[in-house]
């Protein structure tokens, strides 16, 4: 108890500092403005809103399953920049580079095998949070288009998935990618003009991972981000996370007026 | 999933409890009554800071599973050598499956473009709007339309041999005929459930089972030439 309270008037003093206020707007204070104003102030904590309603904070409600995707999605980041730092995408010494990590580098293989474990989860978790929040209802009006944001993230996490796939260049990245993208050619009239854009070939060569890496370490993380950022903001703006009976239907129905007699 | 209807009305008149009250008038003028005033908590520090603790919990997790478990690695690309069988990433493997049974222009563009579109549109349908059962309203039409099309589909996954697919089908549709014969007076509860559920919670279910059980044959249960192997025996 001594030791929480302890903390937070420690912290309570370092927010109270010149430098602290000069960097973040909010000012000092635990009340209830101030702490509004700790989110409302900050450039990434404004896209959330500043009140929450308390059943939401339920276990049972979200599972968590959104924050945990964006949680994998940090730790992708954060490990995926100290992976670049050991690794050239060029044949064949990307595969020697993988080598490297696993056998030399320190830590290496643990960066792996955290990197591809994570993104593992981040596709199951992303699947999940998209049926947690189907059964929840919580896509309906006014989150129709939070939906569809969230299907192109889906989408975006697949592509990252795969592009990344490529990129240790053993035997499991070469053919799982040759397997993937021959399905790109079976699209009519321009199948093969699109398989030959993917991988700059008619194959997986050397184009191809020069392509899936520029796609894998900086195009669709930056895409990823610009919408991961408008599907938090538009949380607040369609008017919080998704509580059953929090707002009027505007949709008549029939159950209604038997539920209605019911209770009179 | 059992969470209680949102349009359920009436419920609290304690003009004490809930002074700010708005009346929704609808089609048969029964009055609803909605609470504005609902408990919130402060998003710094109360909400932040469990999406923190779950975010660490989770690392915590996944730093376990990269300590215990190496990630795999092959031997060199070699496009002279095909591995059998060649194997698409995990969450790719319910198209490779199904790319056994139908040409590539069928399983590998129509079904995922149509899967994908059918996504984006669920929230523009009214379908799911009123949550109500499906077969409580207009229910002759609909028993005899979910028969035709349950039979149809069948019969369709049977024609191509499609038994991985034709399972999951056959386990919900056996679901959906209890809902056609339960009622929200039923005496059991899972059974007024069921009979609760609306027609894009059935679709969507069905998705789910087939996209789980044609991701877990594609990943475990096919080895060379995409036979059929049991993932205990090696």
């Amino acid at each position: 108890m001594s030791v929480a309270k302890t903390i937070t008037s420690y912290f309570e003093e370092l927010r109270g500092t010149r430098i602290w206020r000069s960097v973040f707007r909010s000012g000092t204070g635990s009340s209830t403005l101030h702490r509004a104003l700790a989110v409302q102030q900050n450039v990434f904590l404004h896209l959330f809103s500043t009140k929450v309603r308390t059943r939401m904070l339920s276990f049972s409600a979200t599972w968590y399953l959104g924050t945990l995707t964006f949680g994998t999605f940090l730790i992708l980041v954060g490990t995926g920049i100290p992976l670049m730092f050991y690794y050239h995408p060029s044949v064949p010494q990307a595969y020697a580079d993988t080598k490297d990590l696993q056998f030399v580098v320190s830590s290496g293989l643990f960066l792996r095998n955290l990197h591809r474990w994570s993104a593992h989860a981040m596709v199951f978790l992303v699947f999940a949070h998209m049926f947690k929040v189907f059964y929840r209802g919580a896509y309906r009006a006014p989150r129709e288009f939070n939906w569809v944001i969230g299907v192109i993230l889906l989408l975006i996490t697949l592509f990252l998935s795969y592009t990344g796939y490529l990129l240790p260049w053993d035997q499991l990245a070469f053919w799982a990618i040759t397997v993937g993208s021959n399905i790109a050619s079976a699209v009519p009239v321009m199948g093969n003009k699109i398989h030959f854009l993917m991988l700059g070939g008619n194959m997986v060569n050397a184009n191809a991972l020069l392509r899936f890496y520029v796609l894998h370490c900086m195009i669709l993380p930056l895409v990823a981000i610009l919408f991961v950022a408008i599907h938090f903001w538009r949380i607040r703006k369609d008017g919080g996370l998704y509580a059953h009976q929090s707002e009027p239907k505007t949709v008549a129905t029939n159950a209604v007026p038997a539920a209605a007699k019911g209770v009179q | 999933m059992s969470d209680p209807k949102d349009f359920i009305a009436g419920m609290d008149s304690n003009a004490r409890k809930s002074p700010t009250r708005v009346v929704f008038v609808t089609r048969r003028t029964s009055a609803q009554v909605k609470v504005t005033d609902e408990d919130q908590v402060q998003t710094y520090p109360e909400v932040l800071f469990r999406a923190v603790v779950a975010i660490e919990v989770l690392a915590i997790a996944l730093v376990g599973v990269a300590l215990l478990f190496n990630a795999p690695l092959e031997g060199i690309a070699d496009p002279s050598h095909t591995p059998n069988p060649a194997k698409a990433p995990w969450y790719f493997l319910g198209l490779q499956e199904m790319l056994h049974y139908f040409p590539p222009v069928v399983a590998g563009v129509l079904v995922p473009g149509l899967v994908v579109m059918a996504l984006i549109v669920i929230p523009y349908f009214n379908i799911n709007i009123e949550a109500e059962g499906l077969f409580l309203k207009d229910r002759k039409r609909r028993v005899l339309i979910f028969y035709l099309g349950a039979a149809a589909l069948s019969v369709f996954l049977l024609v191509f041999d499609v038994y991985v697919a034709l399972l999951p089908t056959l386990i919900v549709a056996g679901f959906m005929i209890l809902a056609v014969e339960s009622s929200p007076q039923s005496t059991s509860a899972f059974r007024r459930y069921l009979a609760g559920r609306p027609l894009s919670y059935w679709i969507m279910t069905w998705f789910l089972f087939e996209l789980v059980v044609l991701t877990a044959v594609g990943t475990f249960f096919r080895g060379p030439g995409w036979s059929w192997v049991l993932p205990w025996r090696s």
